[in-house]
């Protein structure tokens, strides 16, 4: 069936912010599909709320409106655009949402658009739970046995009759809270109660357990035939009962035999073929581990995480299939790019092994669980490529960049073999090493399968690596185990700690006596049957090296940003990927080293050749060995990249752009001190300290409050506040249970306006496309701060001291590309807070709003172009028509036991922007687009610490005249009631009924304002009261200024009448 | 110990020694399924041939002999980039490397089977030798596999008795047996119940177990309703390499199925009055099969329905005066796209040919090309005109490899209906 020529112009709905459970794949499959789409001729009109996306760019697609992903707004896009169609399986389970809910209402009928790549029956038939299971029973496939309770009774009756365990789900809860597996009638009871009572519907499901069964996952495509095919599987080598985005992923499958990789596969296209799905589809199976009985876990019916792990494991493009599938062309009309002789009607043949490990947030919520459950926790992932299992989990373990080099990790020496085999039993993010560390104590394999229920198969495979660590540490280091050892892809640093030599001599040994070099290998869809056509690499040891290194023009290395993690997201993914296709434009062959499946960065046909392998020293040396590039920028990729400035200089390769000094000398505090002093910027005043006696000390000399953090790190990772000198000790120590390279920093903490700068530089002249400010006060991480662009409330004169300062610091650092700075605006003084010579997370959006190509013209200043000749000027760029204002999105409610209270280390997980003419549309539009959506109770809570008592008067006041009912703990009623605030006085958690937490689990609460006590909040009952209003999906705010923000959001709410505007005219 | 693979054109492979000590001259293939290495290895097709696997992980799940294609391994040689130390599976009983050495077949590990693929496919099939002598003289090996020839394969993996099964001696796979059982929902479970009693053979309650409501109320039609029983079809199978799998689909839908050994005469066959005659895999150059293609002829003039596969498609092209040829390096593997071309479906086989029906030769008045390959467009099936006789390329039976195609069968079957 050839294209449909009906098809002309296709809205293509986004996934809005990242947030755990729906990161960036979605951008990485949206831009592929747009691609894909314009390719054919067909107009696409995009909407998504996030800016940091690539898919959002004016080159994807031909009209970008980067509005609140909610039906209104679409609608009105569609009213606005007129579009003949509609594809919404490429932005997740929101733009499904939206679909459904657009074609429910009857308004797709009426406006005559059509879905396409699903329809809304398929949608239902795999999304609604009881027609799921009907579906499933109509063609024979098997579900888990489950029912939805109202009462503990019909739970118990249910359970008596499918046996025990169950696993318990209350029904809207957010974060999987009041769930749980029991064992017994009694553990049933207590769970059931507890759940029904925490879901806002009073529900709960109960469901057979199946958990310890093997999951395996297929990505499966049909076209409007009815062709099918599986483009890989995956196996989970964390069993059913782990979220498959928790998990640690193998692809292909490795534990089954062709029987059942079969009748599993078959299952997938009969259940794709039943529902009538026209694109991609997920499909989870649990297969009980000794015998062939199976159940489909879930089916998703669109491009999910999983597709665009297996479109990098195999090369196969699945969005882009799905797109081609969309306007009508069935699968063997499509032609497979990799080989260019096979077409998308085949299955990917792999000779190689492929892993994937989550990348989980605990390192920024040291209070979070860090058991893994069925509620997905990880932020970002990485995959990595080798020709074995083993070598397989090194790399990837080794991307993560938490200094983990093998399966050695963790401190067991205080562990008697008891506590080892307690601690099997523990399900999560350290599971791997503490198997390792059981198998070197002696615990079988067979009773660490028993607790764990992983397969032996993975078992045996951490068995050999902890062997080879042992023969590392007692047998000479002959070429042979060498050889063995990097076969397994043991990093020369490791092979050093084990061997007692120095990384200096392994490597000389290794590369010079033995000649053990990395090989390089092609990702071809096909095991090597066809030529393959596409430049897409990984390497192992022991093999042939089949690349060869390209000489005919400059060539430059872009070093990627590696796993997307709180504070290092999408945003250098799309610089990265800019920053290419900008040097490639400029006449140079481009090289990505990144190692994130799941980003445009790492599809085949961004830059001239893709390496997907881990960002550390070792493995970027093996690519250039190969390729002896010309240079390399690592501007892009945020601290990843930045990180091996030092290592790549050593390899002889030039760093393009700002040079390692002057990032460095950003960096280093007593460089950057005298920087400051030399061009005469104040800051606030600051100490280096090691020991945490210093750091009492320079804390005390400062004053309270004080800021302490690490240098050279991400997203305020580890930065807090202090108060006093308990605090000081208390996040000393917590720093310190990593190794410091570098000295801690404690500064005198300022409490002004916070203003931020992206500027590009040629080392004479500036460019600064905007000026920002930031809706809370100091104290706060930008990440998690509301930015303004253009700043509202900046005096003109503060205005040309920032500009003035952004000049002298870029010069004085001699920065070549991109510049960002953080001021602190204090009594209409301006203070320079921190200053990081590279992108940063905020010049996508920059990028957008203002039209100006910020990445590019960078890139382009790297070459050694001056910005005075590339057509926008110099200095501050006048401002935009528009007013954008860049919202923070979070994802405490997948995070038990985090804390939600904002402060100096970033918690956020992604943005959606709101922009508009007006400063007040702006804002609603941001407030919408981030799913803050006030419920109509008219109730709230407000609690604030001391310090911000009277301000919370105005608040009250305020919401008071938007007609809510005020609940607030003692001290904040009396402060409230005595200035004229009718407010409802409550007891926290204790006392007399109702407290606030019964008010929360009434939910009939629209609104917490909770204001932590500064410093690490020490109360637990605040702790208790926002965890609880988060858990119960209630929105939860713990800074007045964001409440103050959200106010006048609220005063404003026009009629509904939202303007549109499209990004890709400005 | 250290093995060496050599190749034709000179190229030598280090590895390390796997299986039967014994060193080995062969046809090197390679195969892209990434499982099933157990079912290669049964094939009789690949007699006569050294099979690499390019899945760099073999013998993961050990060896569950239920899924054995045959009674024996026939590869002359066995050559895997990592063989599995534990392999974990619970149906496993013995490691693949024991049962290399049951079966006496030689291989080799370690060695980095995407360049020797990569070679196999830019050079072409070629001989070479697996061996764990270190002291080879490289232009004597050389030689010796520019002269080796494998011929008269047929001849060895066919059965050399005729041997009758009847439906009721229908053997469910361990996955029939789970659906039909403890997988079976309460209301297939009862469907089952009622069909059995009511002597609905077990292939057909096998066929109903995988297909929901449908199967359901099949199996409560036919418990109804004697009528409706499948007539026991005689099969008559022509086993050139025969895999247990298609004797299986056949003895699944009710048939009764008699295997002859190769050599047997056609009239020997026709007299025994079959409603189908279905010819099997099998390895080798089809055109070496001189005195088959003869009885072919014979069994294509009678009116009797004729299902073929593989080298039986290659045969009854070749006694059709249609020629075959060598093809480079083959298709080996259970990820090949076939396009029916009377409906435009594609659906994803198993195949294992190194030989093809030359598309020019095919005589239009006598038979159109039913099936072709949608990656490389060579013919894949063959329907015969004014004749009940289609043939395919590839293997709808599947084992190792996707099951799509196992619809043909049905369509075997109605047309020995419609015959009858």
């Amino acid at each position: 069936m050839p294209k449909n020529n009906d098809i002309k112009k296709v809205l293509v709905i986004g996934s809005g912010p990242i947030v755990i459970g729906q990161a960036a794949e979605f951008d990485y499959a949206g831009t592929q599909a747009c691609r894909s789409l314009k390719e054919e001729g067909v107009t696409v009109v995009l909407v998504n709320s996030n800016p940091a996306t690539i898919m959002t760019d004016k080159d994807i697609a031909d009209m970008v409106y980067i509005e609140p992903l909610t039906p209104d707004v679409v609608k009105k896009i569609i009213l606005k655009e007129k579009p003949d169609s509609v594809l919404p399986t490429l932005g997740g389970q929101a733009a499904l949402n939206i679909a459904m809910e657009l074609e429910e209402s009857g308004f797709l009928a009426e406006t005559g658009t059509k879905l396409i790549g699903t329809t809304s029956l398929t949608i239902k038939k795999a999304e609604d739970r009881l027609e799921f299971k009907n579906t499933m029973e109509k063609i024979g496939e098997p579900c888990a046995a489950s029912v939805v309770v109202t009462t503990v009774a019909a739970a118990v009756d249910f359970a008596e009759t499918i046996g025990y365990p169950v696993v318990i789900r209350p029904a809207y809860t957010l974060g999987g809270s009041g769930g749980g597996i029991a064992a017994t009638k009694e553990e049933l009871i207590d769970i059931c109660t507890n759940g029904l009572r925490l879901s806002r519907v009073g529900q709960c499901l109960i469901e057979r357990c199946i958990s310890g069964w093997k999951e395996i996952e297929y990505e499966v495509m049909r076209d409007g035939a009815g062709n099918c095919i599986t483009v890989c599987n995956m196996e989970n080598l964390d069993p059913v009962g782990v979220h498959t985005g928790d998990s640690i992923v193998v692809a292909p499958s490795q534990t089954l035999s062709d029987k059942e990789y079969q009748m599993l596969r078959t299952s997938a296209l009969n259940i794709i073929t039943e529902l009538k799905i026209t694109g991609g589809c997920n499909v989870q199976y649990a297969l009980k581990p000794d015998s062939f009985e199976y159940c489909v876990i879930e089916v998703n019916p669109r491009v999910s995480r999983s597709s665009a792990l297996a479109s990098k494991a195999t090369g196969y493009p699945i969005a882009k299939v799905a797109a081609k599938i969309a306007l009508g062309y069935t699968l063997d009309e499509i032609p497979n790019a990799i080989t260019g002789k096979t077409v998308a009607s085949f299955e990917p043949a792999l000779d190689y092994c492929v892993v994937k490990i989550p990348k989980w947030p605990f390192d920024k919520f040291i209070m979070a669980k860090r058991t893994l459950t069925t509620q997905m926790k990880a932020t970002g992932e990485v995959m990595s490529i080798c020709t074995n299992f083993e070598g397989a989990l090194m790399k990837a373990v080794r991307s993560l960049e938490q200094n983990i080099y093998s399966m050695n990790y963790g401190d067991y020496s205080k562990d008697s073999i008891e506590d080892i085999r307690e601690k099997l039993h523990l399900v999560d993010d350290r599971r791997i090493f503490v198997i390792a560390e059981a198998i070197r104590r002696g615990i079988t394999p067979e009773e660490i399968n028993e607790i764990t229920k992983i397969d032996l198969w993975f078992i045996d495979k951490i068995a050999i690596l902890t062997e080879m660590e042992q023969r590392l540490s007692e047998e000479p280091l002959t070429k042979e185990l060498l050889l063995e050892a990097k076969r397994m892809e043991f990093p020369d640093r490791v092979i050093a700690q084990f061997s007692g030599k120095t990384l200096e001599e392994v490597k000389k040994l290794r590369k010079e006596e033995y000649g053990i070099l990395a090989a390089f290998k092609t990702v071809d869809t096909c095991a090597a049957e066809f030529e393959a056509q596409t430049p897409y690499y990984y390497s192992c040891f022991d093999s042939e090296n089949e690349v060869n290194a390209t000489k005919t023009k400059k060539k430059v290395l872009v070093l990627g940003s590696g796993p997307i993690r709180i504070g290092q997201g999408i945003e250098f993914d799309y610089c990265s990927v800019h920053a290419t296709w900008s040097m490639s434009k400029n006449g140079f062959e481009t090289i990505i080293v990144n190692n994130n499946p799941e980003t445009v960065s790492t599809d085949f046909d961004i830059a001239d050749k893709l390496y997907f392998e881990p960002l550390t020293p070792e493995d970027v040396e093996n690519i250039v060995d190969l390729e002896q590039p010309d240079g390399a920028v690592v501007q892009f990729g945020g601290q990843t990249a930045i990180k091996l400035t030092e290592a790549l200089l050593k390899m002889g390769v030039p760093i393009l752009g700002t040079s390692a000094e002057n990032v460095d000398a950003a960096e280093d505090r007593e460089l950057f001190d005298e920087i400051l002093e030399k061009c005469c910027i104040p800051r606030p005043a600051g100490k280096t300290v090691f020991t945490t006696e210093e750091a009492i000390v320079a804390a005390n000399q400062l004053g309270y409050p004080v800021l302490v953090r690490p240098s050279y790190v991400l997203g305020g990772a580890g930065m807090q506040i202090a108060i006093c000198d308990d605090d000081v000790r208390e996040f000393m120590e917590i720093i310190n249970r990593n190794v410091q390279e570098h000295p801690i920093l404690v500064d005198k903490y300022l409490m002004g306006k916070e203003v931020e700068v992206d500027a590009v530089c040629d080392g004479e002249d500036i460019l600064i496309p905007g000026i920002m400010e930031h809706i809370e006060r100091a104290g706060i991480h930008s990440g998690d701060s509301i930015s303004v662009y253009p700043a509202q409330s900046v005096s003109d004169k503060v205005q040309d001291v920032i500009v003035d300062y952004t000049r002298k610091l870029a010069k004085s650092l001699n920065v070549i590309g991109l510049i960002n700075i953080q001021f602190i605006v204090y009594n209409e003084e301006v203070y320079v807070i921190e200053v990081n010579p590279r992108s940063s997370r905020t010049v996508p959006y920059i990028s957008k709003v203002t039209g100006i190509p910020i990445v590019d013209l960078a890139s382009k200043a790297v070459l050694g172009e001056k910005i005075a000749n590339l057509g926008y000027g110099t200095g501050l760029a006048k401002k935009a028509d528009y007013i954008a204002i860049k919202m923070p999105v979070f994802s405490f409610e997948k995070l038990r036991g985090a804390d939600i209270g904002l402060g100096p280390e970033m918690k956020s997980t992604g943005e959606c922007l709101g922009i508009a003419k007006t400063f007040n549309e702006a804002l609603y539009k941001a407030f919408l687009g981030a799913g803050i959506n006030l419920p109509k109770h008219k109730k709230m809570i407000l609690t604030v610490k001391d310090a911000d008592k009277l301000e919370a008067v105005s608040v009250g006041r305020r919401f008071k005249a938007l007609g809510y009912e005020i609940y607030a703990t003692r001290s904040t009623a009396r402060v409230l009631n005595e200035n004229g605030v009718e407010a409802i006085p409550v007891q926290k958690l204790d006392g007399e009924a109702p407290t606030i937490l019964d008010l929360l689990l009434g939910h009939e609460i629209d609104l917490v304002v909770d204001t932590p006590t500064q410093g690490r909040d020490k109360s637990r009952d605040g702790f208790i009261i926002r965890r609880t209003s988060i858990e119960t999906g209630v929105t939860c705010l713990t800074s007045l200024d964001t409440a103050n923000a959200l106010l006048t959001s609220l005063e404003n709410v026009a009629d509904g009448e939202l303007s549109l505007i499209d990004i890709a005219k400005i | 110990m250290k093995a060496f693979l050599i190749l034709e054109d000179g190229h030598i492979f280090e590895g390390k020694h796997i299986g039967s000590k014994r060193e080995v001259i062969s046809e090197i293939v390679f195969n892209t399924s990434m499982t099933g290495y157990l079912e290669i290895l049964t094939d009789p097709s690949y007699a006569g041939q050294a099979v690499v696997m390019t899945y760099p992980l073999i013998g993961n799940y050990g060896i569950c002999p239920s899924d054995m294609e045959s009674l024996k391994a026939w590869p002359d040689g066995f050559i895997v980039r990592e063989l599995s130390r534990v392999p974990s599976n619970f149906r496993s009983e013995i490691s693949l490397e024991e049962f290399l050495i049951q079966n006496d077949i030689p291989g080799i590990t370690g060695v980095d089977t995407r360049s020797l693929t990569k070679i196999l496919r830019e050079s072409g099939t070629m001989n070479g030798m697996i061996t764990t002598n270190e002291n080879f003289v490289i232009e004597d090996v050389v030689n010796t596999l520019k002269e080796y020839k494998v011929t008269g394969v047929v001849g060895k993996v066919s059965c050399k008795e005729k041997k009758v099964t009847t439906h009721e001696n229908f053997k469910p796979t361990d996955f029939e047996l789970a659906k039909m059982t403890y997988m079976a929902s309460p209301e297939m479970k009862e469907a089952i119940e009622k069909a059995t009693s009511n002597g609905v053979c077990l292939g057909e309650i096998a066929m109903a177990s995988m297909q929901g409501t449908a199967g359901i109320a099949y199996l409560n039609k036919l418990a109804e309703d004697e009528n409706l029983i499948k007539t026991h079809y005689k099969v008559a199978l022509m086993d050139f390499g025969s895999k247990k799998n298609i004797e299986h689909c056949l003895l699944k839908r009710g048939c009764e199925v008699t295997v002859y050994p190769s050599d047997t005469k056609a009239e020997e066959i026709l007299a025994t009055n079959p409603d189908g005659i279905m010819l099997s895999n099998g390895p080798g150059d089809p055109a070496e099969c001189v005195e088959i293609i003869e009885e072919i002829k014979k069994l294509y003039d009678s009116n009797v329905p004729i299902f073929a596969i593989c080298l039986g498609h290659q045969l009854m092209a070749l006694a059709n005066g249609f020629a075959t040829k060598r093809m480079k390096y083959g298709h080996r593997g259970a990820n090949h796209p076939v396009k029916d071309l009377e409906t435009g479906r594609v659906y994803l086989s198993s195949q294992n040919h190194g030989y093809v029906v030359v598309e020019d030769t095919i005589d239009e008045t006598k038979a159109e090309v039913r099936f072709i390959n949608a990656n490389d467009k060579t013919i894949e099936g063959l329907k015969y005109k004014n004749k009940n006789i289609f043939t395919v390329q590839f293997h709808p039976e599947a084992c190792a490899g996707p099951q799509d195609s196992e619809f043909l069968f049905d369509e075997f079957m109605k047309m020995m209906e419609v015959n009858a």
